[in-house]
């Protein structure tokens, strides 16, 4: 009888609980739809391809794919780690324009980049050919590196990768304690061992979030080690697909590239895990230190060179190809180009923020084996091509709108089509299943520097969860919010296999657009649409930019 | 009934008018659906033609074959598409098994395609014509020393031959035409050789190919025709510079003639409008729409009757391979796995 009123107290929120754990396994399931439809071919017949593929070309997929990753991996932290510990931490000339101008690279798709570097680089581009006729060399008479190669294709990928890096990072590094680096430093640590040894730590969730970005986004690259003739585990999906006509057996490799990832991610975590890094306090914000002389010198040097590198240059063999072409391609078409591009950005960076913030909330709210795998397998799309990724929306629409169809048509004597399946929605929801997995890695690390104990104490007074979310989390997470939004859509803004198999009829984007000119090795047409595509992605990077600085300003 | 005032009676009528009319409006705004493969600068302006002279509207989406063939198994019986239009013979025979397309004929397109490029149970129909072609360096090769894809095995060319990735379509067909012609055995033997000619690692696309002979990179490079072409009468300066430097040449004239693939169409299995489709495709086989293949991508016409473009002309007449396209789509699979075993990348 003492028992039951706190039983009738406790009721409310236990349902409470349920409710949000119940939404958040159903949603992630969903999201987790079209991977999931992947990962199933492997339970289905391995046809007698797979011997042929094993045989054959298995080792070479796998090699040139580690190889990939490490050496994108190894390039991404260079460039991501070290600019954004440079701006978050120094100060040195031209720091505030830079630290925006670092983003640029992202706008690029990577298979753009490597156009314009394989136009000025390869054998009969205009560097090669000039110094030929200035030293009266011949084919073979130099050496010169091959850009069409591995090596070329991880250096175009690391050049584009690295802002996922260096954004995430940035945050992190802006919002860690001085006080923690201080009291390094009054211990007599170097600048050096400051960074190695608290500072690189202590932003190592935000670090580990960017480059596991990076390398997905790597492993589901077809566009340029297709173009440079690298044949990885995606290039083998594709040849499995396009060339054997074998669609299942394009799935089970899929299927093998996802179980890779998500053990690698599995040990990931379970290595972090051990490692719990929590501001302890955000008044005691880091005070750029100013850097003098050479090292200034430096530091402006290397920004300047990676925005060269990553993209002035390639924008500028844009522009010399634009030049030639803008007439034709400035179009009537081309304002309806930007409409339709624009407006799935946002649409789609807005929907994987509030579904990220969603997600990640209600695991660390309530942690638990089934809502973790859920959520992890909710966010592998983004290591999936996105034509595989589309093939995962396709199957699963195409059925139901047929079921739906035939049950209307027995019930009612109506058809009702297909509801779903060739509209913007299956888009979107293809668009949310590959790019989750950004805004999420981006909340969940900004997430995992508010201590836990902040939420408890909140709690403790009463606070509900939705409170606890609204009145103390997003104020904490503005950076990182944003951060993720921009993130999505400068992705979904470059996107394209996905948006090209699954839009509607006579709906075109800047990304189709600039693909359907490049694809017919036509590059001074489709100059101009990428470079659109650069340009608009650059305005948001502006205006978020200056909001991340004025909302680290704030919070100082 | 005579109760029935004329009002009532003639209001009655002309409800009924009404309701007639509405129900006949869709008719009467016809509309076909389109998944084409043939990208939208290569089809659209034809379609926007064909639109123009029968009112009917066309709506369309491009996209790569086989996603669009997988869009369509996926829709099934709903599916809105009326036409799939692709860029190789593999895909449409892909599509015929799959059983997404509809045998459909007419006197027309009987007429305008020639028996080898079309299904031979009528499930789809070339619209024009794509030849793999030898482009060679007119400073280092005399055109003479060239003869047959089969020659380019021999050890003469180590070290001079430029090709594309064994991922690209045609030349997938190019080695399945090659088994059709000369068997499994033969075909092993002759890639081992022409694998060991390359001058590189398989990369880049058939322009690139171009502009490696034209630098020196290597002698010979095989590649689709119309790609010279779009060098030729680029608004690009140094694509024109390269092309000037290259000349092609047909080969296997004194056998089976030029590899060839076509670009296709077939009517859909879920059309609910089949003949249109065909009053479409038979639109885009016929004479004016063939000449504008070869205007705007330098194209072949699948008849030999049809005037080509100017560029074209100078390229002169040669003989094609009269294999059948469906044969080349079905020894695709074939084809690729023995590029593998030759380690063609």
């Amino acid at each position: 009888m003492e028992i039951a009123p706190a039983s009738a107290q406790l009721h409310p929120s236990r349902w409470h609980g349920m409710a949000w754990r119940a939404g958040l396994i159903l949603t992630a399931l969903t999201v987790a739809l079209p991977v999931l439809v992947i990962g199933s071919s492997l339970f289905t017949p391995y046809s007698a391809t797979w011997a042929h593929i094993l045989d054959t070309v298995l080792v070479d997929y796998l090699l040139n794919s580690l190889a990939l990753m490490l050496g994108v991996g190894i390039g991404t932290l260079l460039l991501g780690v070290v600019t954004a510990w440079l701006c978050a931490t120094c100060e040195f000339t031209g720091r505030k324009f830079l630290s925006w101008a670092l983003l640029l690279p992202m706008a690029l798709p990577a298979y753009i980049i490597a156009y314009t570097y394989t136009g000025m680089l390869d054998f009969s581009g205009p560097v090669q050919s000039s110094l030929r006729s200035w030293f009266n060399w011949g084919y073979g008479d130099y050496y010169f590196p091959e850009i069409r190669s591995l090596g070329g294709a991880i250096c175009m990928l690391s050049l584009v990768l690295y802002p996922y890096i260096y954004l995430i990072a940035r945050v992190a590094f802006t919002h860690q304690s001085g006080a923690a680096l201080e009291a390094a430093r009054s211990l007599g640590a170097g600048r050096w061992r400051t960074f190695f040894q608290v500072a690189l730590p202590m932003a190592r969730p935000a670090i580990v979030a960017g480059l596991s970005l990076a390398l997905m986004e790597t492993l589901a690259d077809y566009g340029t080690v297709d173009y440079f003739g690298v044949s990885t585990f995606t290039t083998g999906i594709f040849r499995t697909w396009y060339g054997l006509g074998e669609l299942n057996t394009a799935a089970q490799l899929a299927g093998f590239l996802l179980l890779f990832v998500f053990i690698l991610m599995a040990v990931e975590r379970a290595s972090r895990n051990r490692m719990q890094f929590h501001t302890t306090s955000t008044r005691s914000k880091i005070r750029r230190a100013p850097l003098h002389g050479p090292s200034a010198a430096l530091a402006t040097g290397f920004c300047v060179l990676i925005v060269t590198l990553g993209f002035l240059l390639p924008a500028l063999q844009l522009l010399s190809w634009a030049s030639t072409s803008w007439r034709t391609a400035l179009d009537g078409q081309f304002l309806h180009l930007l409409w339709n591009s624009l407006s799935l950005a946002l649409i789609a960076s807005l929907i994987c923020l509030l579904l990220a913030l969603f997600l990640g909330y209600g695991k660390r709210r309530y942690p638990g084996a089934t809502q973790t795998g859920a959520v992890r397998i909710a966010a592998m799309g983004y290591a999936v091509p996105g034509t595989v990724i589309a093939v995962g929306v396709l199957i699963p629409f195409g059925a139901l709108d047929n079921q739906l169809d035939a049950l209307s048509q027995t019930l009612f004597g109506v058809s009702t089509g297909l509801l779903l399946s060739g509209t913007l929605v299956a888009l979107i929801f293809a668009y949310v299943v590959r790019f989750l997995s950004v805004s999420l890695q981006t909340v969940e690390s900004g997430l995992s520097r508010i201590k836990p104990s902040l939420d408890e104490a909140a709690r403790s007074m009463g606070s509900s969860n939705e409170r606890v979310l609204r009145d103390i989390h997003l104020p904490l997470l503005r950076g990182s919010l944003l951060t993720a939004l921009l993130l999505v859509f400068v992705d979904v803004l470059k996107e394209l296999p996905t948006t090209l198999i699954l839009r509607p009829f006579n709906f075109n984007t800047l990304a189709v657009r600039t693909f359907e000119l490049a694809s017919d090795e036509r590059l001074a047409d489709a100059a101009l649409p990428a470079l659109a595509i650069v340009i608009i992605g650059l305005l948001p990077v502006i205006l978020l930019m200056r909001n991340l600085d004025k909302g680290a300003a704030s919070h100082a | 009934m005579k109760v029935l005032y004329p009002a009532v009676r003639s209001a009655i009528q002309t409800l009924t008018y009404a309701l007639l009319l509405a129900a006949t409006a869709p008719v009467i705004a016809q509309e076909l659906n389109v998944y084409s493969a043939r990208q939208e600068a290569l089809i659209k302006p034809l379609l926007d033609e064909f639109s123009a002279e029968t009112g009917i509207t066309v709506n369309l989406v491009t996209g790569k074959g086989d996603a669009l063939l997988t869009r369509l198994q996926a829709e099934g019986r709903n599916s809105p598409a009326d036409i799939l239009i692709t860029s190789d013979a593999g895909r449409l025979v892909r599509a015929e098994q799959a059983g997404v397309l509809l045998a459909k004929t007419s006197p027309e397109l009987e007429a305008a395609v020639p028996a080898h490029l079309r299904s031979p149970q009528h499930y789809w129909y070339g619209l024009s014509v794509r030849a793999r072609a030898l482009v060679y360096n007119l400073a280092n090769v005399n055109p003479d020393t060239l003869s047959t894809y089969e020659a380019l095995a021999q050890p003469q060319w180590r070290g001079r031959i430029c090709v594309r990735s064994s991922s690209n379509i045609y030349n997938q067909s190019l080695v399945a035409s090659m088994l059709a012609a000369q068997g499994p055995a033969k075909t092993a033997v002759w890639l081992d050789g022409l694998v060991a000619n390359f001058a590189r690692p398989p990369q880049g696309g058939d322009r690139d190919q171009i502009k490696a002979v034209a630098a020196g990179l290597c002698d010979v490079a095989i590649v689709n025709s119309y790609y010279l072409g779009g060098m030729i009468t680029s608004k690009n300066e140094a694509e024109r510079a390269a092309a000037s430097k290259v000349g092609i040449f047909w080969p296997n004239q004194d056998d089976r003639g030029t590899h060839v693939n076509i670009s296709g169409a077939g009517v859909t299995a879920a059309s609910g409008q089949p003949e249109l489709a065909v009053q479409l495709i038979t639109f885009l086989t016929r004479d004016t729409s063939q000449q504008w293949y070869a205007e705007t991508n330098n194209e072949f016409p699948v008849r030999g009757n049809v005037p080509v473009s100017e560029l074209l002309a100078t390229w002169g007449t040669f003989n094609a391979d009269p294999i059948d396209v469906s044969e080349l789509g079905k020894l695709n699979a074939q084809a690729v796995m023995a590029m593998d075993r030759a380690r063609w990348k």
